[in-house]
């Protein structure tokens, strides 16, 4: 049997879906019992969401007021005490996991696996390495706990049709006062979230500006999609970071990916390269973002994208 | 404060078309063209511009790998470092030895501050500036995008999926940067010629007491799937019909 532990991701209320499909990935793992920690100042509502997930075994909760926003200095002792007896520490490959996990291998002893994409043997898995131009095989030696982190969006959520016990775990760990959160700003938007919609419109440098991001927006409201951004039209203001694409942003899987004024950059296809299908719209027609898109049309994007939400409103 | 102590990651330049061998040993690096990391760079940088406004008194660069890493730190020292140290290891020695060079070095040179890239863009690993906190035992802020420094505390700016979080950590302490949190300075002839005067010591893993840890063996590498070949449509209306046809609309 192989015990794997799960660092369940949340924003103190809600799981993130970034878990489930965490769990997916453990579930390729031969044998595995899964359970899943909820740091958290008060965990109930996530640890019953997390109960949910199909194939969890068991949800533990470790409650304290210095887990309301989670610090990688304070989960990672907590959590490095935790793994004792399990043969696997996992989180997902977001910037959560990211910041979390190496933090918790070191304290174990051990070095990390980054972002499996598959798993290939118990003690095997497949990752990217240089943006995802090359998948590597790597074999993890035995003898010591495996860490890694989860490609999320190499993986499917599970269902959420389960009832697994929770069980509450007190840890003597010592939290650090040398980290002190002091505030998350977020974008409010009522539109689908970008790691997990099914469908993404993205805007590039061409869109010019931010009022001219308008586009982007009519036409993600017009099918319901979630919206991104390449690096480049991030770097010149016209979005936020967190609608960021790409090997440096967010790594995405929807159904649907309309890329518009994006060039290509190898950084922002390793962000998309899972996408169900690729619709490219850019006057550039040696772009290298028709070398991977399953649907290309070249022209201007600002006669174009308005006559396409016209289409599709009707 | 006094020391910044910034790692330099030897990698082949972003712009290269990363190939992998045909028999599957590797990728190809034979005659390619090698770089710093672009986000070591950018720690780089951030160091320099926090010495050039008085609030750090030497900026240490590090670099753990072959003698080719050499050229890196030069180029480092050119950027404006004051000397430089190259740990000689394997070219690809694991995450957490890097982090336990970089506590042996933070502890000879009682450094206050260590900026490290938030990933090398060769590995994607992300992983050493946050396993030298954790072994360290001092705080970390990882993907920064802005700082502020007041007497022994750091005010960072990091980027993180749901938007940017506003965090304050007591020094020392280990910060790896991001993208956004400024241009590095292009390296001028006069300084590479200075360069070439500074120190650049190199130690070995023996001298630091320290022997590669136990890490996942790469067995094999393949090229990543490829999509198959698309269809070009002429306009709005075809493009319509193809989405449709998919049923994605």
């Amino acid at each position: 049997m192989a015990n794997v532990l799960l660092i369940a991701e949340h924003d103190g209320t809600t799981l993130n879906p970034s878990t489930a499909k965490s769990v997916s990935c453990a579930t390729e793992i031969e044998g595995s019992e899964i359970h899943v920690a909820v740091f958290a100042a008060a965990a109930a509502s996530v640890a019953s969401e997390a109960a949910r997930l199909d194939s969890v075994a068991k949800v533990i909760t470790i409650e304290d007021e210095a887990h309301a926003y989670p610090q990688a200095a304070f989960i990672a002792p907590q959590a490095a005490e935790l793994a004792a007896g399990y043969d696997y520490v996992l989180a997902p490959s977001t910037t959560f996991g990211k910041d979390l996990l190496p933090r918790v291998a070191a304290l174990l002893g051990v070095n990390q696996v980054s972002d499996i994409m598959s798993v290939e043997a118990p003690r095997s898995f497949k990752r990217p390495i240089y943006a995802g131009n090359a998948i590597v095989s790597v074999s993890v030696p035995e003898g010591s706990t495996i860490v890694a982190t989860v490609r999320t969006a190499s993986y499917r959520a599970v269902d959420m049709t389960n009832d697994a016990p929770v069980e509450s775990a007190s840890l003597t760990a010592a939290i650090p006062g040398h980290t002190r959160f002091i505030e998350l700003k977020t974008a409010e938007s009522d539109r689908p979230d970008l790691q997990t919609a099914a469908r993404v419109v993205s805007g590039g440098r061409a869109l010019a500006s931010s009022e001219n991001f308008e586009l982007i927006y009519k036409l993600a409201d017009t099918i319901g999609a979630g919206v991104g951004a390449s690096r480049a039209a991030v770097d010149a203001g016209y979005v936020a970071n967190d609608m960021q694409v790409g090997q440096t942003g967010k790594i995405i899987a929807p159904d649907l990916y309309i890329a518009i004024g994006i060039s290509g950059a190898i950084q922002h296809l390793t962000g998309i390269k899972d996408a169900g299908t690729i619709v490219a719209i850019n006057k550039d027609e040696e772009a290298p973002i028709f070398e991977v898109a399953d649907i290309g049309l070249v022209g201007d994007l600002f006669t174009i994208v308005p006559e396409l939400t016209a289409a599709l409103s009707s | 404060m006094e020391k910044i102590l910034v790692g330099l990651k030897r990698v082949v330049d972003y712009n290269v078309r990363v190939r992998v061998k045909s028999d599957g040993s590797g990728v190809e690096t034979d005659g390619v063209k090698m770089s710093i990391n672009p986000f070591d760079e950018i720690a780089l940088e951030e160091a320099l511009r926090i010495r050039e406004r008085g609030d750090a008194s030497e900026v240490v660069v590090v670099s753990m790998g072959t003698a080719d890493a050499q050229q890196q730190l030069r180029t480092g020292l050119a950027m404006g470092a004051d000397r430089a140290i190259l740990v000689d290891t394997p070219a690809n020695v694991d995450s957490l030895s890097r982090a336990r060079i970089l506590l042996k070095l933070v502890e000879r040179e009682s450094t206050d501050l260590v900026l490290l890239g938030k990933q090398a863009i060769d590995d994607d690993n992300s992983q050493v500036g946050q396993m030298l906190a954790a072994l360290w035992n001092r705080p970390q802020a990882t993907f920064a995008s802005a700082l502020e420094f007041s007497g022994d505390t750091a005010t960072v700016t990091r980027e993180v999926d749901s938007g940017l979080e506003v965090v304050e950590i007591d020094l020392p302490g280990v910060i790896t940067v991001d993208l956004r949190l400024n241009e590095p300075r292009y390296v001028k002839l006069p300084d590479i010629m200075k360069a070439k005067k500074k120190p650049l010591e190199t130690i070995s893993m023996d001298e630091l007491g320290i022997e590669a840890a136990p890490a996942a063996e790469e067995t094999s590498f393949e090229p990543p799937a490829e999509r198959e070949k698309g269809i070009m449509v002429d306009d709005v209306p075809a493009l319509v019909a193809a989405l449709k046809d998919k049923g994605l609309v």
